[in-house]
């Protein structure tokens, strides 16, 4: 079967221009004027650009499978535009073992979907004390390794880690939190906290980590991904980093640069996520860390929980928010980035950095792979919780209403969501 | 008033109507027989998911006088131990015919979500480190009949101690400020919270500069378990810089009130006998605190006189 995107504005690396795109085989077989083929999708007036790649996502399965699976999940995934997600380790059981990564994959290929690529731990059950086998994991096709949730605490252990590493063709990301800074913290440390009388989450333990790995790098030479950045200094000592010229990457997630730590004077943990929502400056460093390449990806960090965990009191409530569903429109509408930038942001530069740019994150020419993500950046809809994928409700964006809607997402030429519904 | 769940809620002609109203159920409790029926009919639930004897006691008491019926739902008996969520419980008891839930949780906020999930009015009795309103209506109250007035304008009152783990002195200091007066807090840097930008307060780890200005000072319990958390070297230490020892008791002036939310750590924070410091006013603040729970009862569920 030949399918035909027809008319849309092609968004990507080459640039911009308005053609048709014939895919055939899984692959792009022409992209052109007045192309035929035995199905065409209609992209007037949209873009259409690589699809969209999250280095960050929460599927929930093997574990919790209350909150998420991975059939919801990417159900969510590619009505949000994302051909591909990083599953994040934090199963149960944890994604230390080719077993545990290899049923990740088939559950993924079984919802056919989206491509669920799974991360592997750095350490075994994210205990932070023995190395997961690197290699082995490698060799099942697994190229980014994270403790996410936990940050690797020893810093003897994380020298070992890049060490060992560096020669795998592998990337480390680490989740940037000295826990000892943080015990039982609930929101981000400043004035209100101190007047809601909670636990606060200061800036500084996430930098001292940023700190330190970017330290680590310059020492070992391996490459180190920072995940979902949050303060002012995190992204001024990533700007130094790659000043310095060092394999240094880094993301931020949508809830970061647009909601601030006021939030949590309504006491529901909607709010709550790890790292927490901070102030209006630490917003404003992140856009001018992403407007200026310090921040190479945003990410979701979609964290589904289902209501009776998202119900507890704050400080028990366990932290995180959905985001797939929501990233592109928060792009557009919060960022003030033309449309290249948001593209390269979502699609080609976390596809580099998950290493996965033989077949996702463009461009969009004949020979690569068919992962399209069709958006109508101009239409609005409203954010309603329930009508979203996810098998959980805990957006924080209920009842906003947003620019950017998904028309269409391909994923190895096959339209997964077409006219913004899933096919399967 | 629909709800009393923080200082904050209140603005200052509430604060002091609840203080006159105080005054009125003052009297009340002077009478032989101090019982009246103005909430004759009406459910008051006490939830407390925290222990607290002298709270819970003080509430009950105050609901008893105003002839409310009054339930006690504990958790140690109660189905939340069998994993019921919060808001199920509240649900299901609201379902029977609750009119008010007076809460005391260890987390901040809960008394927020629970009146999200209920029709009934929620009286805070402590929600974390957040607020404890009912604390500082019966200590303004306590300090404003001390001194006579009606409000606290021109008073110097200092907090001292752990002013960062302490609904009680996040609610005192928006009472006490609201009402006019001037509050200072001390302690080390460490059991201040991370920031009072915006606080009215000044703040000193200096307790003896302040001491013979003060017209109030007001001691926050000094729990042992901060030691452990690397907050203070020692209690020794503590005493020695922040406590009430017989050194600083004759720098006080003569009028001076002492005051402490109870329970008491004897040679910590309070290192001399209250009963034999004259401006004690511990004793006080139990007694005023059944009368302004019954105002705050009386303001939230009553209509017309209080009889």
């Amino acid at each position: 079967m030949r399918l035909v995107v027809k008319q849309g504005r092609v968004i990507d690396t080459a640039g911009e221009r308005i053609v048709d795109v014939a895919i055939e085989g899984g692959q792009i077989v022409e992209v052109g004027a007045s192309l035929t083929g035995d199905r065409t999708l209609d992209a007037t007036g949209c873009v259409v650009s690589p699809g969209f790649v999250d280095l960050h996502t929460h599927l929930r399965e093997p574990g919790k499978e209350e909150a998420e699976t991975i059939e919801t999940g990417s159900r969510a995934a590619a009505l949000g535009g994302f051909t591909a997600v990083v599953a994040m380790p934090n199963t149960e059981p944890a994604q230390d073992s080719v077993a545990v990564v290899e049923f990740v994959r088939s559950q993924g290929i079984k919802a056919g979907l989206c491509d669920v690529v799974p991360a592997g731990c750095i350490t075994m059950g994210r205990a932070g004390e023995q190395l997961a086998p690197f290699a082995e994991l490698a060799a099942a096709g697994v190229r980014i390794f994270t403790d996410d949730g936990n940050g690797v605490q020893d810093p003897l252990l994380m020298r070992r880690a890049m060490e060992y590493a560096k020669d795998l063709d592998i990337t480390l990301a680490q989740h940037c939190e000295v826990s000892a800074l943080t015990k039982g913290a609930v929101m981000h440390e400043g004035s209100c906290c101190s007047r809601l009388g909670l636990p606060g989450w200061p800036s500084v333990a996430e930098e001292l980590m940023v700190f330190r790995d970017i330290e680590l790098c310059r020492l070992t030479g391996a490459p180190i991904h920072l995940l979902h950045l949050s303060t002012v200094r995190s992204v001024e000592l990533v700007r130094a980093a790659k000043a310095d010229g060092l394999p240094v990457t880094a993301e931020a997630c949508p809830h970061h640069f647009t909601l601030t730590d006021e939030l949590l004077s309504s006491f529901d943990a909607v709010y709550k996520v790890n790292p927490p929502l901070r102030t209006a400056a630490d917003i404003a460093a992140l856009k001018a860390g992403l407007a200026d390449g310090t921040i190479d990806a945003i990410a979701t960090d979609h964290a589904p929980h289902p209501p009776e965990a998202k119900e507890q009191p704050l400080d028990q409530a366990p932290p995180g928010m959905l985001g797939l569903q929501t990233a592109l429109s928060l792009a557009l509408d919060e960022l003030g980035l033309d449309l290249p930038q948001v593209i390269a942001l979502l699609s080609r530069n976390p596809a580099r950095i998950a290493r996965l740019t033989d077949r996702h994150g463009g461009p969009v020419e004949p020979g690569r792979a068919a992962n399209l993500t069709v958006f109508d950046p101009d239409a609005t809809w409203t954010v309603v919780p329930a009508a979203l994928a996810s098998k959980s409700r805990n957006t924080p964006y209920a009842g906003r209403t947003l620019h950017g809607v998904v028309r269409h997402t391909v994923l190895a030429g096959n339209p997964v969501v077409v006219d913004a519904e899933t096919q399967r | 008033m629909k709800h009393l769940r923080s200082i904050e809620e209140l603005t200052v002609d509430d604060l002091v109507g609840l203080l006159d109203l105080t005054d009125h159920m003052t009297e009340i409790n002077r009478r032989p027989i101090p019982k009246v029926p103005a909430l004759r009919g009406r459910t008051v639930v006490n939830v407390f998911f925290e222990d607290s004897t002298r709270t819970r006691i003080s509430f009950e008491t105050a609901a008893k006088r105003l002839s409310a019926d009054v339930m006690n739902f504990s958790v140690s008996t109660s189905s939340v131990n069998k994993g019921e969520s919060l808001r199920d419980t509240i649900e299901t008891v609201s379902a029977m015919g609750v009119d008010a839930y007076v809460v005391r949780h260890k987390s901040t906020g809960v008394p927020w979500r629970i009146s999200d999930w209920t029709e009934a009015s929620v009286i805070n009795a402590g929600d974390g480190w957040h607020q404890h309103p009912t604390q500082a209506l019966l200590d303004a109250y306590t300090i404003r009949t001390a001194f006579g007035r009606r409000t606290l304008e021109g008073l110097h009152i200092a907090i001292v101690g752990d002013v960062k783990h302490s609904r009680v002195a996040r609610s005192d200091v928006q009472a006490f400020t609201r009402l006019g007066a001037r509050v200072t807090l001390v302690a080390p840097a460490t059991l201040l919270p991370p920031s009072i930008e915006g606080w009215p307060v000044e703040a000193t780890t200096d307790l003896d500069a302040v001491l013979p200005e003060l017209d109030v000072l007001y001691l926050l319990r000094m729990q042992r378990e901060r030691m452990t958390e690397a907050l203070v070297p020692s209690l020794r230490e503590y005493t020695d810089r922040f406590g009430l020892t017989p050194q600083r008791v004759p720098r006080l002036q003569d009028h001076a009130l002492v005051m402490h939310p109870g329970p008491m750590n004897r040679g910590v924070e309070m290192a001399v006998d209250p009963s034999e410091l004259k401006g004690s006013m511990v004793l006080h603040q139990v007694t005023n605190g059944v009368a302004v729970r019954m105002a705050v009862l009386f303001k939230l569920l009553g209509s017309g006189e209080v009889g």
